[in-house]
């Protein structure tokens, strides 16, 4: 049922306080609530932490518990875990989140026509398809999805340099 | 000896030397003071500092008369100098005026008062009013500007009949309004007024560093015009106010000259024209305090 639990080194996201956002490393459990955490590559100093603001990733890095922050942080960058974290899905959601509540009046206005612009194409091949379909009873033209994919690859580029 | 004959030397070549430097000096001094009187003239001079020295809060150590005296009071009255239209104006204005009066028999003129004396005199006279201070008129208020407002801003109009629409801002008149403009061709907005407090300022600007507009747009050029002369003829007096607003040629060509500029701007952003042609709207779960303008 639980596929990450707390153990020396599994790297925890912060959700809130005032290290929101960023990575660590639990280095010891001091008891049933509480942390020994250590972000030496994300800027959290050494410190106890309640286990309710941490939520757990699913990167374990190996060292023993207890371990100074030089070994906490040749294990971290061994791993690679800043690349790694910002490959993940998770990470991404967060980021766009983020970009999106930044947007301005004028990219939201961007942003709403390249929608508008992807929707219409996407609109436009599912009708060719239905009318195919109507029209040749039960013959479904699989080659036309693809034309429709790419159509809407470009205009996703097109969003995403906007954003 | 030798010493002396130094000793005697020097003084003699000091002397020399001094007065070389003291001829050399006049000229030289006389440059330096030409150059400080031409320096002194366009700096202004250096303020004393204050020559009442403070003893408490609010108390200084001379009186006013000590103060005069201190200051030198006695020897600086300046009067402006009276300027050949003043002297002209010392005319005295007209007190009577010789008005034409018809009817036969009558004389033909009257010598009138142009400055009669009051009708009524109220029984109480009207109290002095205490002296206030800080209370001034609405022409010389001060004319707050949000930072976040700049030449060239889009602001996003609120109220009147083009709420929802965006605009370019242009400047700030002398009563604080802005001055903005659609332009007119992209979204039906002309050179108006608009409030700024009833504006959203958007973060997206445009470049209107060289942009020049004329100088006669100024509030008087568009406040509204209200015509007052109704004869008393009941039936009439809504007639002759304006209902209608017609559209002066100078407005067109004001227009124009001012459009023609910035739409030259506009088009080098892409997408711009067409944001400023949309209207701004909120909808389901959008929220103003949240949204980034």
């Amino acid at each position: 049922v639980f596929k990450r639990f707390v153990e020396i080194g599994r790297v925890a996201f912060i959700s809130f306080g005032p290290h929101a956002g960023k990575l660590v490393a639990i280095v010891d459990v001091i008891d049933q609530n509480r942390a020994l955490v250590d972000g030496p590559c994300s800027g959290v100093r050494r410190q106890a932490m309640p286990f309710k603001c941490m939520q757990l990733t699913d990167f374990v890095l190996k060292f023993p518990h207890s371990a100074r922050q030089k070994c906490v942080r040749l294990a971290w960058e061994k791993e690679n875990i800043n690349e790694k974290w910002a490959a993940t899905r998770w990470a991404k959601k967060i980021e766009a989140r983020e970009k999106k509540a930044k947007m301005t009046d004028f990219d939201r206005y961007k942003v709403m026509k390249a929608k508008k612009m992807r929707n219409r194409i996407i609109k436009h091949e599912m009708k060719k398809l239905q009318k195919m379909s109507s029209k040749k009873g039960k013959k479904p033209e699989k080659p036309e999805k693809s034309e429709k994919a790419q159509k809407s690859e470009k205009v996703q580029k097109a969003q995403k340099a906007q954003k | 000896m030798a010493g002396e004959k130094a000793a005697g030397e020097k003084k003699p070549g000091e002397k020399a030397a001094g007065k070389k430097k003291t001829g050399e000096k006049k000229p030289a001094e006389q440059k330096a003071s030409q150059k400080e009187g031409g320096e002194k003239k366009k700096k202004i001079k250096k303020h004393h500092a204050s020559r009442n020295p403070v003893l408490a809060r609010g108390i200084g150590r001379y009186s006013r008369s000590a103060m005069y005296a201190r200051k030198a009071l006695y020897k600086r009255k300046y009067t402006a100098p009276e300027t050949k239209i003043e002297k002209k104006k010392k005319e005295k204005p007209r007190a009577t005026i010789t008005k034409p009066v018809g009817g036969d028999k009558n004389g033909g003129s009257r010598v009138v008062k142009i400055r009669k004396m009051p009708r009524y005199y109220p029984t109480e006279d009207v109290p002095r009013k205490l002296l206030s201070h800080g209370k001034k008129p609405f022409c010389q208020h001060k004319r707050r500007l949000r930072a976040s407002i700049t030449p060239g801003t889009v602001l996003i109009l609120l109220t009147g009949r083009h709420r929802g629409k965006r605009v370019v801002f242009l400047k700030q008149l002398g009563t604080g309004l802005l001055l903005v403009t659609g332009p007119l061709v992209i979204n039906r907005v002309p050179l108006r007024r608009a409030h700024q407090k009833f504006v959203i300022a958007t973060s997206t600007k445009v470049d209107i560093s060289g942009v020049k507009i004329p100088k006669h747009l100024t509030d008087a050029y568009f406040k509204k015009k209200r015509l007052r002369k109704p004869k008393h003829q009941e039936g009439e007096i809504f007639d002759t106010e304006k209902e209608k607003y017609e559209i002066t040629e100078q407005r067109k060509t004001d227009q124009k000259a001012v459009d023609s500029q910035i739409l030259a701007r506009i088009k080098k952003v892409p997408q711009l024209r067409g944001y400023l042609r949309s209207t701004f709207c909120l909808s389901n779960g959008v929220y103003p305090h949240k949204l980034v303008f």
